[in-house]
């Protein structure tokens, strides 16, 4: 039997049936489909949990008040409420060698003020390192500068966010004036719109020059936060250490297990989130495999009802010539039709769905190539294995029984 | 041409063995019409189905065309019926929603005839069938049982068989139209010299053959050959 032959007759039998063959190709292309898709969806959220992370800054370590929990110890010390870090802490930091750039930042919500209208947002008191430190640019005017720092100027940088609320989206901001706390402090700049979630974006945020803060506004001497990037990627983990022996010293503590401070590593952050990112989509695509499987075992259902309609057929065929190996690639055939069929019109709905998801949906996707593959080899590997058992059975019967088959 | 030697075929079941065929020996020439006749019990269906290349003997030797084909695998014995040996069912077995020319180039796409002669063997064996042209193009399913079996013959004929094995041809059909069925048989066995072997429990039915195998319990109870009688 040619293998032409083979195809007409598989697309034939296949024709024939076309409602069964319909229903029993929806079973795979709803298994592939939702693979694909909930996949997207995954490494969408992988995807965009990275990114959210890496906008923080690169090679960023955060040190914020407060005692690390040691073992044995309930309660922790109040993480960022405490008051333990100065400016001049963030001064001692940027004499590492390891350290690039530190900032050191006061940070409150404040209502802030401007011709009427107000809005609750970030006061953020810092210096002109924040714009290395955490991977901002400004869009117009200027940031506060070494200058501000030692004048304790009252000029403002607003986020593109909270320049919105107080002066209209996109107006022109720069030299008008905004009052926080009762006191004037005139705009020198806006910041470029970064993104991120809208309860702690860097664009809803107001920043000052921290020695302006710490004298009207917090009024004492010490900082919420000092982030420092490190040189290089490679040397976060030596800089780490290095910050925590320098203040451990300079805070005059010997047991490193009662420190008055925490470090966060930005690639600890990143890596426990990918992590669950990927429990994640592991998480999705199982669920989605179960409803591949499911198709699969369809598959199989609609090929033993084939064979077993068809038995006289196949009695008629083996008794005209058909071999074993012609019933057996023709009924193998037809499963691995149908999951070829299902294949291709998963992939692409399972696509369009991810596409949908992205457009409609608001969650991030992302399509993995992969995963594209992996469908499709699963798909027909389905078949294969689902179709062979049926087409097995259709090859062994004996003609003279088929044919009297009723 | 066909030769049995001393065929024997017993089946075991959980009664023991329960021999069907007890020493069957034939020789059917080519060009012969011949009816194998006898009540149901008598292994006529079991002989039918070694001669057809369909099952294998328990013991003895079957040769087709000078070739011992009596213990061959399922495979070799596939190519054998689908070379020499044209099948006509009393069910017809045709496939179901297939246009009529496509249910008798099955036995060629299994041949490997390439696709434009397929077609026009399949015309022609139609046509020697005696089928109406016009019915070439119509479903299968859309025929009376007579146009059935001339589509049926047709499968039959379209490899060019060395013979035709026919199981109760006219057992579906009514007498008039069965009377229609067995005089095309008649004709491709006068006018195209096809071995034709007539399986059949009628009498009247078998006695449109030129010579009558009577089988019974297993063993050939009469062999008669009417051509020989008047020749």
């Amino acid at each position: 039997m040619k293998n032409q032959d083979l195809l007409e007759e598989i697309y034939f039998a296949l024709f024939t049936n076309k409602i069964r063959s319909f229903l029993t190709i929806l079973g795979i292309v709803i298994g592939i489909g939702s693979v694909i898709a909930m996949i997207a969806i995954g490494q969408g959220s992988q995807s965009s949990i990275q990114s959210r992370i890496e906008s923080l800054g690169s090679n960023l370590i955060a040190v914020t008040p407060g005692a690390q929990r040691g073992i044995g110890m309930s309660v922790s010390g109040g993480r960022g409420t405490a008051q333990t870090l100065t400016i001049d802490d963030a001064a001692a930091i940027n004499g590492l060698a390891l350290a690039q750039a530190v900032e050191p930042e006061v940070s409150s919500r404040r209502q802030v003020i401007a011709k009427g209208t107000n809005t609750n947002v970030s006061v953020v008191g810092t210096t002109a390192e924040y714009l290395t430190v955490r991977n901002v640019q400004v869009e117009q005017g200027s940031f506060i500068s070494e200058l501000d720092k030692t004048n304790k100027t009252k000029i403002a940088v607003l986020g593109p966010t909270a320049r919105d609320d107080l002066f209209g989206e996109n107006s022109d901001a720069v030299g008008q004036t905004i009052r926080i706390n009762g006191i004037e402090f005139k705009v020198i700049g806006v910041t470029a719109a970064k993104g991120g979630n809208t309860m702690s974006s860097q664009d809803n945020m107001v920043f000052i020059p921290i020695t302006t803060d710490q004298q009207y506004l917090s009024g004492n001497k010490y900082v919420s936060s000092i982030y420092v990037s490190a040189i290089n990627q490679d040397s976060m983990d030596a800089l780490q250490t290095d910050i925590t022996d320098l203040l451990l010293a300079r805070h005059n503590i010997t047991d490193s297990t009662k420190a008055d401070f925490t470090t966060t590593n930005q690639a600890d952050i990143a890596s426990t989130a990918s992590s669950v990112a990927d429990t994640f989509t592991i998480l999705l695509a199982s669920v989605a495999s179960i409803s591949l499987v499911v198709g699969g075992i369809g598959i199989m259902n609609m090929m033993l009802t084939t064979v077993t309609e068809r038995t006289r057929e196949i009695g008629l065929r083996k008794a005209i010539g058909a071999k074993k190996k012609n019933i057996n690639s023709q009924f193998l055939g037809e499963a691995i039709a149908l999951t070829f069929i299902g294949g291709i019109v998963g992939i692409i709905l399972g696509c369009l769905a991810s596409v949908a998801i992205s457009q409609f949906g608001g969650t991030v996707t992302k399509i993995a190539p992969w995963s594209i593959f992996l469908a499709f080899g699963v798909s027909a590997l389905i078949g294969i294995i689902f179709g062979y058992y049926p087409a097995q059975r259709a090859a062994k019967l004996n003609p003279i029984e088929a044919l009297r088959y009723e | 041409m066909i030769e049995l030697k001393n065929i024997t075929k017993a089946y075991i079941t959980s009664a023991g063995v329960v021999p069907i065929l007890k020493g069957i020996s034939l020789k059917i020439n080519d060009g012969e019409f011949v009816a194998i006749t006898g009540p149901s019990g008598s292994g006529k269906s079991t002989l039918m189905n070694i001669i057809g290349a369909l099952d294998t003997p328990t013991s003895g030797e079957y040769f087709l065309d000078n070739k011992n084909v009596s213990f061959l695998s399922d495979d070799e014995l596939a190519e054998i019926r689908n070379g020499k040996i044209g099948f006509v069912f009393q069910t017809f077995n045709l496939l179901p929603r297939a246009t009529v020319i496509r249910n008798v180039s099955v036995p060629l796409i299994y041949a490997e005839v390439p696709k434009p002669e397929r077609e026009l063997k399949a015309r022609q064996a139609l046509q020697d069938a005696g089928l109406d042209e016009n019915l070439f193009n119509h479903l299968s399913n859309q025929l009376s049982g007579g146009q059935m079996q001339r589509v049926a013959i047709a499968r039959a004929l379209v490899n060019n068989p060395s013979l035709i094995l026919a199981d109760e041809p006219t057992g579906n059909l009514d007498s008039k139209t069965g009377e229609i069925v067995l005089k095309t048989f008649t004709d491709l066995n006068r006018n195209q010299r096809h071995t034709i072997i007539l399986i059949t429990h009628e009498r009247e039915v078998a006695e449109h053959a030129d010579r009558i195998i009577s089988i019974k319990d297993g063993v050939i109870v009469e062999d008669y050959n009417g051509l020989k009688q008047k020749g």
